[in-house]
């Protein structure tokens, strides 16, 4: 993203200090992270510090201080999907691309993240990847859904 | 579309729109919530447009992407009109006969229907299934005739009647009594009076004043508040001018997360919609009341939903909760008088505008008025959204409505209240949906409803909560922050067969402090799942501990141990 961009955003939102989350959820939501050169844009141009701005974009959950692989696995483990085995299925997920919730694997082909609920629960255990809902998981099925992405 | 400058021209303009539409023309309304679409309801919607096109219908039929009517479980769910009859996990193969028998013919097509399990009847209308048939859809019973993104929908359906009551013969006085009387109380589980809250906040010397409704919903497993926003922004959108009006503020916000697209997309649209109607903006129906209403997307964080850190997190600050001296109503957002409700409470305004305060607070019981949405989820026969007067109890709702439990397994607790809840055990079922009831049992009124069975491990559930809190505490206070992860470690040693005797009566010790010392409610509610499965359901952490079993076989150490 150049700084041009950068500059239409943070103009867009008044230049004020105070919409630091919404200017940087606005970033992330087209570059889909937040790079050091971005956060420095946004740090002069805000006139807020870099500290407060690695404060903040650590604090919230939303943002994303790594690049993010090439396929987003998303699997539910809110407590509906939990009750009916989400846990298995983040176990073999983790163990077939090797990364944690919050990683994106060496190659860049995948970033794993759990969320809360996907307002989803009767299709649970839900995996989301790309927008497409996979519903009713079993960790073979998981396995089987995961590596069909290359 | 001009502004409507006044409540009369809004009568005119809905007569219009009701004029325009023939009641008995045929219209087929696809659940286009993100529960059904994730089913396939926009293949679904596409197969009808397209088939209808084919047979040459476009003039003679509707077909529109409506509101989640909540039953999520046999989604793609399809109603078609005027008969009212109700299709269930229609998938796109089935769109040709639809179109042939039932929209041609007015044949009903019998494998589309529901088939009540217990009697093998069949059910053609949507009140004839036993899912419904107990609820009271006040809130959510139009959702299904409404598409969210039609403003048009939503006042062929009454709304912004309220709106236009409230402009055209009530004083902003008039309307915080009326609510006061009603007995609105705070739908986040607090059951604050929301009058109360209003009046003070109007009479709090500040200017401006801001209102916000609180479609955080970070408890897992619950999404009842953001799929009401997304199935009917309207409501909200009307629940919050009233209450503007009511309490004299200038600017509203809806604190929203964009986990579910759709609902923040829909809640855009509603309020450009409204601005572009006049519902919003400067002298709203040509009175001289002026108001604007943003969206906030929150930066994610299950703290953000507690009132102090939303308000820090708006302000661009870290949402750190904050010890509270003042009332928000006095110094809430950027220290001005704010009234911050949860989404439900907003949603019940124009309710109890049209239809009054005194026939609002008879339903339900004595202290809880009104109803109450909840997402009913877990292992429950018919997962979803739900709709129940204040008053039923959870068997009823667990039973009835959620149809039992799946695959003829036991009941073994309803989680209640997320994180910072308890748990019901069966022999507590006939506990009422109330809030004095509920905080005499140690629970609270969160919107998300998660039904466990014999095949749950309540230890496994409560080390979840757990670690969930554990990973949102914020870290600011000692009691939270290492009380949490003291008590995961003794909860992991005990899932683990390393259990020790004397752990439960740590448990017992760590949370008590936790509860008593920590900052703020997070932390003080943050074991309050703990201590009530240590209550009801001991015998199961004895069984981890003593005997070195998951009674449930979830537990996967204990369970594999056992197979060796
Ligand atoms: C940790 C924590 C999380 C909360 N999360 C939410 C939430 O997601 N949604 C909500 O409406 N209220 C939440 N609340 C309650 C709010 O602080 C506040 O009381 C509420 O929004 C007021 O609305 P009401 O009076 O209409 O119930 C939370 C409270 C705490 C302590
Ligand atoms: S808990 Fe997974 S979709 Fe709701």
């Amino acid at each position: 993203m150049d700084n041009d961009r950068i500059d239409q955003i943070i103009d867009k939102h008044q230049g004020e200090a105070s919409s630091l989350i919404q200017v940087l959820l606005e970033i992330q939501r087209e570059n889909s992270w937040l790079p050091k050169e971005i956060l420095e844009r946004v740090s002069e141009k805000l006139q807020v510090s870099l500290a407060q701005i690695q404060h903040t974009a650590t604090f919230y959950k939303a943002f994303r201080l790594v690049p993010k692989g090439r396929h987003e696995i998303h699997i539910c483990n809110g407590t509906s999907c939990h009750v009916r085995g989400a846990q298995g299925v983040i176990d073999t997920v983790q163990d077939l691309i090797g990364i944690r919730p919050g990683q994106t694997d060496l190659d860049s082909k995948f970033t794993l993240e759990t969320c809360n609920c996907l307002g989803r629960c009767a299709l649970g255990p839900v995996i989301e990847i790309e927008g497409k809902t996979h519903s009713k998981m079993s960790p073979a099925e998981a396995k089987d859904v995961i590596k069909k992405y290359e | 579309m001009a502004q409507i400058k006044s409540p009369e021209e809004l009568e005119k303009v809905r007569q219009g729109i009701l004029s325009g539409r023939d009641p008995s023309k045929p219209s087929i309304s696809v659940c286009a919530g993100s529960a059904c679409l994730a089913s396939g309801a926009a293949e679904v919607i596409a197969a009808f447009k397209a088939e209808i096109k084919k047979q040459g219908l476009e003039a003679d039929v509707d077909t529109k992407g409506a509101g989640c009517p909540g039953f999520c479980e046999r989604g793609p769910v399809v109603v078609i009109y005027p008969e009212e009859i109700c299709y269930l996990q229609v998938k796109p193969e089935d769109v040709s006969e639809i179109v042939s028998s039932t929209i041609k013919e007015k044949k009903v097509i019998d494998r589309l229907l529901y088939v009540d399990p217990s009697t093998g009847e069949k059910a053609v209308h949507e009140y004839d299934i036993p899912f419904y048939k107990k609820q009271m859809r006040l809130v959510i019973g139009d959702n299904i005739k409404i598409d969210p993104k039609s403003i048009d929908d939503y006042l062929a359906v009454g709304g912004y009647s309220a709106l236009g009551k409230v402009i055209r013969s009530m004083t902003p006085d008039q309307v915080i009594e009326e609510v006061s009387k009603s007995n609105l109380r705070g739908r986040s589980g607090s059951g604050f009076p929301a009058g109360f809250k209003w009046e003070s906040c109007r009479k709090s010397e500040g200017e401006p004043k801001y209102i916000i409704c609180n479609c955080h919903e970070g408890d897992p497993g619950a999404f009842a508040d953001r799929r009401l926003l997304e199935a009917t922004p309207h409501t909200v959108l009307e629940g919050m001018i009233i209450g503007c009006y009511a309490i004299g503020a200038a600017e509203g916000y809806i604190f929203v997360g964009d986990e579910f697209p759709q609902t923040v997309e829909n809640a855009r649209l509603a309020i450009k919609q409204a601005e572009e109607y006049g519902f919003l903006g400067k002298n709203i129906l040509g009175s001289d009341f002026d108001l604007t209403i943003k969206v906030y997307i929150d930066g994610g964080g299950y703290v953000l939903g507690e009132s102090s850190s939303l308000m820090a997190s708006m302000e661009g600050k870290i949402g750190e909760p904050r010890t509270k001296y003042d009332h928000a109503t006095d110094r809430g957002l950027w220290a001005k008088p704010t009234v911050l409700n949860n989404l439900q409470t907003w949603v019940n305004v124009p309710l109890i505008i049209n239809q009054g305060a005194d026939s609002f607070s008879k339903i339900g019981t004595e202290e809880s008025t009104g109803t109450r949405v909840f997402s009913l989820t877990g292992k429950v026969n018919n997962i979803g959204m739900v709709e129940v007067p204040m008053g039923m109890t959870f068997r009823e709702i667990v039973f009835d409505i959620g149809g039992g439990i799946r695959g003829n397994k036991k009941f073994k607790a309803l989680q209640a209240g997320g994180p910072m809840g308890g748990f019901i055990p069966e022999n507590l079922l006939d506990l009422q949906v109330d809030y004095e009831e509920m905080k005499k049992a140690g629970l609270a009124m969160g919107p998300g409803l998660i039904v466990a069975d014999e095949n749950t491990c309540i230890v496994d559930m409560v080390k979840y909560y757990l670690t969930f809190l554990a990973n949102e505490s914020c870290g600011k206070c000692t009691p939270c922050r290492d009380g949490l992860r003291h008590m995961l470690k003794i909860m992991n040693r005990i899932t683990e067969g390393r259990g020790q005797k004397g752990d439960l009566e740590l448990l017992e010790i760590l949370s008590e402090v936790q509860k008593s010392a920590a900052l703020c409610a997070l932390g003080q509610g943050a074991s309050d799942p703990l201590r009530a499965s240590l209550k009801h359901f001991r015998d199961e952490y004895e069984a981890h501990i003593e005997e070195k079993r998951c009674p449930a076989g979830v537990c996967k150490v204990l369970s594999t141990a056992l197979n060796i």
